[in-house]
């Protein structure tokens, strides 16, 4: 056993809410959990899927019930949060340079909703052709 | 102290992690919020029709190459991205202990997941 007690810094559980930066930061990071949850909803529809006809409705009952309504649109809204501090963060994560200089910030996040825009109704439409 | 001159760097595998992660929350910030649209949303409120999503169709695509692959990605990609977002969140809410530990078990989860989503598609080719 070791004698050495090294200091370590208190901090308040609830240091995130204290500062807005921070609240919006652990929202971000949060988003996590709603977000794994909707995976694992549709690796378990996958299963259900593998397994027949009756599953896969059943497991599509399930998704008609207004919990999972709720819980879908709360994870609707916090994917979409993940999305626009994505988007913000792009012109960092992309630092694109043309002719010795730095494309500014709005151009690439606009580029990005623009994108996104396209790629939502691409899906729609593809999901809607039955 | 001498300094060897050919000292290799030990390779960290952040690399692969960091990629996955890059590439998951891409995936979520373009396609994540349409497809909760579709799934838990449109069609279950019979917004859209329920054929969107009848077993045929969805069947049917699934046990296409392209579609396993499609709905793989999908389903899967997201997980890398969200359990290491969870993994560093672990330190934020001062979950200290085991870091090691901690890293196993989340991108072991990312992965597992992805192994059962993986084995039912080929399984159903």
């Amino acid at each position: 056993m070791s004698k050495r007690k090294p200091y370590e810094r208190e901090l308040p559980t609830d240091w995130w809410l204290k500062h807005a930066f921070y609240t919006k930061y652990m929202i971000r990071e949060g988003s996590s959990i709603l977000i794994t949850l909707y995976s694992l909803i549709l690796a378990w529809g996958v299963f259900r899927l593998s397994q027949g006809p009756e599953a896969w409705q059943a497991w599509l009952d399930c998704l008609t019930h207004p919990l999972s309504i709720l819980l879908h649109l709360a994870v609707l809204v916090l994917a979409l949060y993940h999305t626009i501090t994505w988007f913000s963060l792009a012109p960092k994560a992309a630092d694109l340079w043309i002719k010795g200089k730095k494309l500014e910030d709005k151009p690439i996040v606009i580029g990005h909703y623009v994108a996104l825009a396209i790629t939502t109704i691409v899906a729609l439409i593809i999901v809607a052709a039955y | 102290m001498s300094h060897s001159q050919h000292t290799e760097p030990k390779r960290s595998h952040e690399p692969i992690f960091w990629g996955l992660f890059g590439a998951g929350g891409m995936l979520t910030a373009f396609l994540t919020p349409v497809m909760v649209l579709v799934t838990g949303i449109l069609v279950p409120l019979g917004l859209m029709s329920p054929e969107a999503l009848s077993y045929e169709r969805i069947h049917d695509f699934a046990t296409t190459w392209y579609g396993a692959a499609v709905l793989f990605v999908l389903i899967a990609l997201p997980l890398w991205h969200t359990l290491h977002r969870i993994y560093h969140g672990l330190h934020d809410i001062g979950i200290h202990r085991g870091r090691d530990i901690q890293q196993v078990v989340s991108y072991g989860f990312a992965f597992a997941v992805s192994v059962f989503v993986f084995t039912l598609l080929l399984q159903m080719f």
